[in-house]
């Protein structure tokens, strides 16, 4: 069973977001990049299905900052291979992403798997998600929102679990290889400590291959006009003071509106 | 470049679901401003019955078909596209939700469009579409411009009125004869009902919810504390619920619960659109948070700017204080 899971960095938004000046979009020095979090998610899958089922997991992603951190800590969780991209320009949006990783896998023999993860969506995906967009490039069957995937021993099918409403989920048979958008792994995604990942960096390599150098045919884009942080329409009136006066005051208005 | 203002309706259990309706509201606004024709397309056997439910539209495409029985954005994304490349309408809208994700890029791609996501908003300024969208978990703020002929929007559920529709028998009906290739590659099987928790949130007045701000599942206790203090129960947002220290049958947002208790204490939650989605109907937002910007502050009515762990042991101390004055009083 050969596993890719297709990996995106993302701004950190724990962090305070910083606009560039002609506010079309982040000020990319001052963002710290992260693993989209239901990439994260889409790795500890495919590790679950190759502890389960043996085989092989390639983690694949663009080129982006701080991107050899995340490719190391995944060899370290137990990947066995990892690639980037190199060349894609700076920082594109997830529809040429998709373009650019989906003519990478169209021409790389050495990228043929059985079963394409991802995560679900990223916090930055204004132009698509990525799972849609590469099953669309290779003409492979796509579903998202997934939680729990299950492979038969011959890898052709997989039985797959996706989130419907209300807390229902539904569960589908689907033909491999496919592409699938993990929102999450039935574990929480496993701890590596950093001497692991030392070692995975002093051990091991990440494959670097180029971009494709024609892009997907003109698709007329959606052009930003502004990015700004949305007006303190905070609502929220604010309790201020030390710890003990917020608290007593928030008493205040929880009995006075027979809460407590 | 075409005019009309397509909604792609959600079925789920039979029922048209409230985004529906919210994007139904949006597209009547914009087909108004722009003099063209709302359409609502509605998928799946039995279409044609409820298509009166979709009043406010001036036209409901019904595509019946049993494939379409069960939403799959692949299998509505193929049934779809050769409708919309055919009619050419300036947009699609579909609303972003957990049985529907997926089927706007899918039907951008197929149809060469482009897409918009996370939109709040839409509007016609100076005769062209522009989108507001919310990103970055609700941290950012974009507007832009969308090109046409077409383009597909997606919808953040949630933000903005639902249309109060009571239907009309007035609306225009169109049967689409459609035809799917039979083995389709992704086959639904079943629906699994949400496991049976130990607590049914959504029957809670107090509601003490928990998010990242938490840290660590140790720091759950105080959190149950102030819940048992207030008569409430602890909920959370999915982050804890991915690391496991909350049950799936505590999750509040998109992919858990939507709960309406009176009161709704978020403790280190930042507010991500997808959690509030199942918060709107609360009768009393309560939030703290480290972040003074964080989007939660938008919706919540009191705001504490403070670390949740050193708040949490305050409050239950003010908490028990009254109590004790109103035990001995």
């Amino acid at each position: 069973m050969d596993i890719l899971v297709v990996l995106k960095m993302v701004p950190d938004i724990v962090e305070e977001l910083t606009l560039a000046a002609d506010g079309r979009g982040l000020d990319r020095d001052q963002v710290r990049m992260i693993l989209n979090e239901s990439d994260d998610q889409a790795l500890e899958e495919a590790l679950l299905l190759k502890e389960r089922h043996g085989g092989k997991v390639t983690v694949l992603a663009l080129d982006a900052p701080e991107l050899d951190d995340a490719l190391f800590a995944a060899l370290a969780k137990g990947a066995d291979r990892a690639v980037k991209v190199a060349g894609a320009g700076d920082g594109p949006g997830t529809r040429q992403t998709g373009a650019v990783l989906g003519q990478v896998l169209e021409r790389e023999q050495g990228l043929k798997p059985d079963l394409i993860l991802t995560g679900v969506q990223a916090i930055d995906d204004l132009d698509g998600l990525l799972a849609p967009l590469l099953a669309h490039v290779l003409g492979l069957p796509y579903l998202g929102v997934v939680v729990r995937v299950s492979v038969d021993g011959s890898a052709r099918k997989a039985t797959v679990t996706k989130e419907c409403p209300a807390g229902f989920q539904a569960r589908f048979e689907v033909d491999l290889p496919a592409v699938l958008g993990i929102l999450s792994a039935e574990n929480p995604p496993r701890y590596v400590p950093v001497s692991k990942v030392r070692a995975a960096m002093k051990s091991q390599t990440i494959e670097l291959l180029p971009a494709p150098s024609a892009g997907e045919a003109a698709v007329a884009a959606p052009k930003l006009l502004e990015m700004k942080k949305p007006e303190e329409a905070a609502q929220a009136e604010f309790l201020e003071g030390s710890l003990e006066e917020v608290s007593e005051k928030l008493c205040e208005i929880l009995s006075g509106r027979g809460l407590m | 470049m075409g005019s009309d203002i397509w909604v792609v309706a959600e079925q789920w259990q039979g029922q048209i679901s409230e985004v529906t309706h919210e994007a139904v509201a949006l597209g009547r606004e914009l087909a108004d401003a722009s003099q063209a024709k709302l359409v609502a397309v509605l998928l799946g056997r039995g279409a044609g019955d409820r298509a009166e439910l979709l009043g406010d539209a001036d036209l409901v495409l019904c595509l019946e078909d049993p494939s379409l029985d069960e939403f799959v954005p692949a299998v509505y994304a193929e049934a779809l596209s050769p409708l919309v490349a055919d009619r050419e309408p300036r947009c699609v809208l579909i609303p972003l939700t957990n049985l529907s994700l997926g089927l706007e890029t899918l039907l951008a791609v197929r149809t060469g469009a482009p897409v918009v996501n996370f939109c709040a908003d839409l509007q016609i300024v100076e005769g062209r579409l522009e989108a507001r969208c919310v990103v970055y978990g609700g941290k950012i703020e974009a507007t832009l411009q969308v090109p046409g002929p077409t383009a597909v929007l997606g919808l953040w559920p949630g933000v903005r009125p639902a249309a109060s529709s009571t239907g009309t028998s007035e609306v225009e009906v169109e049967v689409i004869p459609i035809s799917l290739p039979e083995a389709s590659k992704v086959r639904f099987e079943e629906h699994v009902e949400p496991e049976v928790g130990d607590v049914d949130i959504t029957r809670h007045d107090v509601l003490v919810a928990v998010g990242r701000g938490l840290m660590d599942e140790e720091n759950l206790a105080p959190a149950e504390e102030l819940a048992k203090l207030l008569g409430g129960a602890v909920c959370g947002s999915r982050p804890t619920i991915d690391q496991g220290w909350l049950p799936l049958s505590r999750q509040v947002g998109k992919s858990g619960l939507t709960v309406k208790p009176k009161l709704y204490l978020a403790l280190g939650i930042s507010g991500a659109p997808e959690h509030m989605e199942g918060v709107r109907g609360a009768g009393l937002i309560v939030a703290v948070n480290t972040d003074r910007q964080a989007p939660i502050f938008q919706v919540a009515h009191y705001g504490i700017v403070a670390d949740v762990l050193d708040l949490m042991p305050e409050l239950a101390a003010a908490i028990e204080g009254r109590k004790g004055a109103a035990s001995r009083g």
